[in-house]
Order: C-alpha cells, then structure tokens, then sequence
C-alpha cells in the first residue's frame, strides 16, 4: 500500500468534510478515524477509489459524532445526509489549512503535532512515536490545539512566515521512528510550494532537499556525527542537489530574499565543492551577511563568524566570534574550533571539553568529547 | 517481572576503579566505551528487558514553590560538592539478581587504558501498580 498516497488524502478528505459543512476539528477527527481504518484494512482489501473510500467512512463518522452531539442539543439541523461528491479541492483550501495548523497563537509542538496529522496524514501512534511521547499524550496535545484555534477571530488567519517555520522545526528535529520525519517534511512542503508561488517556499524546499542530499554522510557506520568537513561526500545525493539548486535559483531570480533562500544558498555553495578545500568561503561569508541582514539571529552570527575563520583565518574568526553572544548554544565548541585553527591546542581541548558539558545531545556530546581526546592527546606528547 | 532503575552519577558515587575523565582517553578509547554502551542496550532490547534510557545535561536548577500568587525559587547552578545524576537506564527483569547483574555489566564498560571503569551505579527498584488480588 503507498502510504504516501493516503496520506496525501488526508488534507483533501478534511477539505471536503469541510466544504460540506462540518466544523475544522471534528472533521480533522472523523477523517484521522478513517485513516486508520484504512491503514488497517486496505492491505488485505484495497478500495478501488481510495479518496471515495476515505470520504464515505469520514463522512459517516462525522454525522455519529454531530448525531450524538445533537441529541443532547435537541434541534434542528438542515444537514445534507447523502451530498453530492464535491468539486475538486480549491488551491484556496489547502492554503488554509497550512496557515490553520501552524496558526501563530499555537505553541510550537502543537503546531507541529497539528500540521503532521492534518496536512501530514500521519496518525496519532506515529506522531507520538516521532517525538517519543506516550500515544494519549499526543492525542491531547492535538486536541487542545484544535480547541485554541477554534477560539482564534476569522480576521486572524496566521501567514507563511509561522509555516515556513514549523515546517523547517519538522524537518529538523523529531526522531525519525517508523516514519521519515525528514522526507514527510520534505512531501509535505513540496505540497505546499505546489499552492503557492512565494520564494521562501521555495527556499526552504530548496533548502531541505540540499541537507537532505548530505544525510547519508552525516553519520557514520558506528553510529558517530561526521562534521561537514569530513563528509565523504562521494555519498552526497547529486540528484537532489541539482534539484535543490534548480530551485533555489528560480526563487533567487523573482528577486525577494528572504532568510530561507539566504540559507539554501550557503548550502548550495557547499554542495558545489567536490573537496572541502574548494568550499567558497568569501561568498558563504556575504551571504551570510544577507542572513544576518534579513533577521539579526544570533545563530546566524555565530555561524558567520565560522565562516569568516574559514575565508580570512583564524585571527578574523575570532574577532567576529567575540561580537556574539557567549551564552548561544555552541558557543564554545566554535570557539574551541577557532582555537584549533590558530594553534592554541591546548586551551582548545579544555574548550571541546567545556562544549560537550554543554552540549544539548549525545552525538554532539560524544563528537566534542572526542575532539577534546584528540587534541589531548597532540598536546600531552 | 520488575522494573528497575540504573542510575549513572556524574559526582556524589563513591570513587570508581578507573576514574579518569572522558575528554583525556584517547578517541579510540572512546569510541569503544560508546560502542559497548550501545550493544549493551541492543542486547537488552532483544531480551526484552530494555525499558528506557536518557542521558541528562550536568546543568540544571533546584526548583521549589514560593507560594501562591508567586513565581517558583530557582536555585543553581548545581553545587561542586554535590551529587548529580548523568543518565540512567530503566530494565524490566526478572529478579533484583538480574537487575544486579545487569548494573555489574554496565559498571564493567571500558574507560582509559581501555580498562573497564568498575563504576558504582545506583539500582532502584520502582514501586509498581498493586495485584488485581489483594
């Protein structure tokens, strides 16, 4: 069965409900209910037309579920019981949808949870499973979520910006369990760039298939973070690198940067060197400025001034480092990179060493703690 | 069947055998004691004995109640001299024997030198849901 497929139904089955006249949240809940039936029937017994299937059993499950609400309400509904099959879902829809699930008066991890189920197509069990949360958990966080913006003015429908974000925190982090966190982002920003024309889509799908292409030589067989630097990049993705770049390029060319573009062209830049030492740094270095420029992120300064040790050395490094905040997260492993770079072995492994106390995961903890060995290691002689 | 916690102390365990900090074995030695960590866990969730396990950050805050209509007391950062959970493992085992056992194989992972660190780890039996018959 082509998961893919259903879950691409989803959004659409909900948009229909909806159009007919059910309310967002009960509709979202009559259609996650069909989900999975279907994952749990359609092996042994496939529909021939998959969304007829998805909207017969959703719809039913809508009117048992207004049927009972209006039994305690006791009134009268004009409620078209066998409608006709709708038209084919509106762009407009879609859209909607998008800005409703990762509506800026949600909290993130309920925006995300929302967007997964909703546009996402995932169940319950799966979301949870991607953020190791118990299944009753999840249940609620979606629930309460479809609550807050039920509660939100009409005139507030949310925008791109808080989408592009949620989107980008799916793509991100979540633990991929049995579903491909990375890739259901990447499906489902495809979608989106499908509705609408504005670049930062474009940018940040741009930006997702030019990390996505490095995936495999991120880690190694034992498990171990490879920093980009010592990537095999013989195991890069070329496919999805050209597709990314032939993207990121036509968005650049409708002339609206915007900090996702600014972030796939870095990128792009270190897709283009076949070895790490033909990595054009000086212009990672101003589009980065671009970066900083577009949103004034600390994180974006403190990678810049990476950058800036790589295009004019260590020295230079260090001073842009010092105009950033010391409390950012990886701070000090950059520090302690700069410091390497200048020859400073010794301070440079008590820093790797600080860095992994402060270090948010265990990969980056075990890949810092490491660095502190080796460099430990050259020094004691 | 119980369940059991191991806990792992970054201070407040007495000293173990082979004490040396992480950042000062060599990358190998390192590499080592991740891989027996891991294959620890993968055996243990082939015998269906793996629950859970969590590695904590050594920063963090005590936190306590102010009072109504105030904010909670935070005080930190945690104290040198203190003890100081790094992690722990959760098992569901047979027996306290085999909880014992399995903290002996844990506390036998290797460290510099690529000697076993014969760390003390903490064993705690969680308190469980009461029989049906009672």
């Amino acid at each position: 069965m082509d998961e893919s497929r259903l879950r691409e139904l989803v959004p659409e089955v909900i948009g229909v409900l909806v159009r007919r006249g059910a309310d967002f949240a009960s509709a979202e809940d009559a259609v996650q209910e069909a989900l999975v039936k279907a994952l749990g029937t359609w092996p042994a017994d496939p529909p021939r037309d998959a969304k007829g299937w998805l909207v017969t059993v959703a719809w039913r499950r809508y009117l048992d579920l207004f049927r009972s609400d209006r039994a305690r309400q006791d009134r009268e509904v004009a409620l078209d019981l066998e409608p006709s099959p709708g038209p084919v879902p509106a762009v407009d829809d879609t859209l909607r949808l998008y800005f409703q699930c990762a509506h800026p008066s949600l909290t993130a991890s309920s925006a995300v949870a929302l967007t997964l189920r909703a546009v996402g197509g995932l169940t319950t069990r799966q979301i949870a499973d991607a953020y190791l949360v118990p299944e009753s958990t999840m249940a609620q966080r979606i629930s309460r979520a479809k609550r807050r913006i039920a509660e939100v003015p009409l005139d507030q429908p949310g925008g791109l910006p808080t989408v592009l974000r949620v989107l980008y925190l799916i793509y991100n982090e979540g633990h991929s369990g049995e579903v491909d966190l990375a890739a259901e982002a990447i499906r489902v920003t495809r979608q989106l760039a499908a509705v609408t024309d504005d670049p930062e889509v474009a940018g940040l799908l741009a930006l997702m298939l030019l990390h996505h292409a490095r995936r495999a030589a991120r880690t190694d067989p034992a498990g171990r973070l490879v920093p980009l630097a010592e990537q095999d990049r013989s195991r890069w993705d070329t496919a999805l690198i050209a597709e990314g770049v032939e993207i990121l390029q036509a968005a650049l060319a409708r002339n609206q940067l915007g900090e996702y573009q600014a972030q796939a062209a870095i990128a792009a830049l270190h897709a283009d060197a076949r070895r790490v030492e033909e990595t054009d740094w000086v212009q990672i270095v101003e589009w980065y400025d671009e970066l900083v420029a577009l949103t004034g992120s600390p994180v974006a300064r403190l990678n810049r001034a990476v950058a800036v040790g790589e295009a004019d050395g260590p020295q230079a490094g260090l001073a842009a480092l010092a105009a950033v905040d010391p409390g950012l997260p990886r701070h000090t492993a950059a520090l302690a990179y700069l410091y390497e770079k200048a020859g400073r072995l010794a301070e440079a492994a008590d820093l790797y060493a600080a860095a992994a106390r402060a270090a948010s995961n265990v990969a980056e903890r075990d890949h810092l703690t490491r660095q502190a060995a080796r460099l430990r290691q050259v020094t004691s002689g | 069947m119980a369940k059991y916690l191991l806990l792992k102390h970054y201070r407040g365990a007495p000293a173990a055998a082979n004490d040396v900090p992480m950042d000062r074995w060599t990358p190998e030695e390192i590499d080592a004691h991740v891989a027996y960590m891991q294959d620890f866990a993968t055996r243990l969730g082939e015998s269906g004995e793996y629950v859970d396990g969590q590695a904590l950050a050594p920063e963090g805050a005590w936190v306590r109640s102010d009072g109504e209509g105030r904010p909670p007391v935070t005080d930190g950062p945690f104290a040198e001299t203190k003890d100081l959970i790094a992690g722990w493992m959760i098992i569901d085992v047979d027996s306290w024997d085999r909880a014992v056992e399995l903290a002996g194989e844990l506390s036998a992972a290797p460290g510099a030198g690529g000697k076993p660190i014969h760390e003390w780890l903490e064993v705690r039996p969680f308190l469980g849901a009461a029989p049906v018959c009672h």
